[in-house]
């Protein structure tokens, strides 16, 4: 009980800075997988929902799909390849970590990979998607 | 006698302290909590004069001895080997006796708080007990089937002896088991301390009950909660390789034997 008590209660004073632990490159890896994970599901029950929708009929799979073609949803698909591509190469990481003897010993340069080779992707897609995203909108 | 020979380097170092050694003042910012009057923990700053020699830890004797009598917290040895005074300093968990002052930040305050994830029992004192039963849970202790040769040990091969030699270090200080995020929300997970104590062991080639080890280890509480943030690996004051350790068990474990 006094474990779950100091901790709901910490951050109460005007200085929270020092209750968050400050974890190095492996537990903000963790973190981001986390979210990017939690994210990633979420999308995946509204895209398992939209698909069900081809069942009913074409037209109206088109409608629904029709709908994402704004660019408040192109934003968040840009955010979700991101989370993607992070939580796909980070995930590579991790099964380094967990089946390559050296795995632990280079999990810190490994994640500096994940980082540079996620960006390069990102170079790769946002800039095409984003032109589409916004170019089409207007065209429209 | 023994007194006179301790004493007297230690005031020869003191005269030569003013001009060879410039003291500072630095915050240090305590997070405070008394059962007794206190229904939710609360910071507190006191501002120290230390010497660029002085550790953490001293600065703590400094406040307890000679401004808040009241300030509780653990140390025994202070020089690194009892692990009783693991603490979180600027959010990161370390042995006050083994962190130097001047190698922290010292022009802002330094925090200094109990670590987390066992219960705070006052200042900066928890309650060790959960973290010594999941120690004890992983039998850490050799069990040998065999007696040895009448009036001999048991023999080890230098490679057999190395095997394990970095998981020999720990001195359950619990600076790894609470510095952990899966430990945090999940007080039912044994820990990275007691699986360090389990490996050394289990690759022991004198012992004989691995395979007992790895049972209890592969547990939905055992290794498999682990998930190599590498906090403990970085929080460990002997510089054990924990996370590395903890993914050798794992593999033990796949395989079905050490």
């Amino acid at each position: 009980m006094p474990v779950e008590a100091a901790d709901t209660l910490e951050s109460t004073r005007s200085r929270p800075g020092g209750t968050l632990y400050r974890g190095r490159e492996g537990m903000w890896s963790w973190v981001l997988h986390r979210i990017t994970g939690v994210a990633i599901f979420f999308f995946l029950l509204v895209h398992i929902l939209d698909s069900v929708v081809l069942g009913i009929s074409p037209q109206a799979y088109n409608a629904v799909i029709g709908t994402y073609k704004n660019p408040i949803m192109g934003l968040g698909e840009t955010a979700l390849v991101a989370a993607i591509a992070f939580h796909a190469l980070n995930g590579i990481r991790i099964i380094l970590i967990d089946f390559w003897s050296k795995g632990a010993k280079y999990q810190r340069i490994m994640f500096w990979i994940v980082i540079v080779v996620w960006v390069v992707l990102m170079l790769g897609f946002a800039p095409i998607h984003l032109m589409n995203v916004f170019s089409e909108g207007s065209a429209s | 006698m023994s007194t006179a020979v301790a004493d007297a380097p230690a005031e020869g170092q003191a005269s030569d302290a003013p001009e060879a050694i410039k003291s500072f003042v630095v915050t240090l910012i305590i997070r405070r909590f008394d059962p007794d009057v206190d229904t939710e923990p609360h910071w507190q700053d006191f501002d120290v004069e230390v010497y660029p020699t002085d550790r953490v830890l001293d600065a703590l004797h400094k406040i307890k001895w000679d401004q808040d009598g009241s300030l509780t917290f653990r140390r025994s040895c202070a020089h690194g080997v009892c692990g009783s005074d693991a603490m979180r300093i600027n959010g990161r968990n370390r042995l006050a006796c083994k962190t130097l002052i001047k190698d922290l930040d010292v022009q802002k305050p330094i925090y200094v708080e109990a670590i987390k994830g066992l219960p705070l029992e006052k200042d900066l004192v928890v309650d060790m007990e959960p973290f010594f039963a999941s120690y004890r849970e992983v039998q850490p202790f050799l069990q040998a089937n065999s007696t040895p040769p009448e009036g001999k040990e048991r023999i080890q091969s230098v490679a057999e002896r190395a095997r394990f030699d970095d998981t020999t270090k720990c001195i359950l200080c619990a600076a790894c088991t609470s510095s952990c995020p899966v430990f945090w929300t999940d007080g039912q997970y044994f820990g990275p301390a007691a699986i360090v104590n389990a490996h050394r062991f289990i690759f022991d080639s004198r012992d004989d009950a691995s395979q007992v080890r790895l049972d209890i280890l592969n547990d939905k509480e055992g290794v498999w909660r682990c998930r190599t943030t590498f906090n403990c690996t970085d929080a460990c004051p002997r510089g054990i390789q924990v996370t590395q350790a903890i993914a050798e068990v794992k593999q033990a474990i796949m395989r079905g034997h050490a």
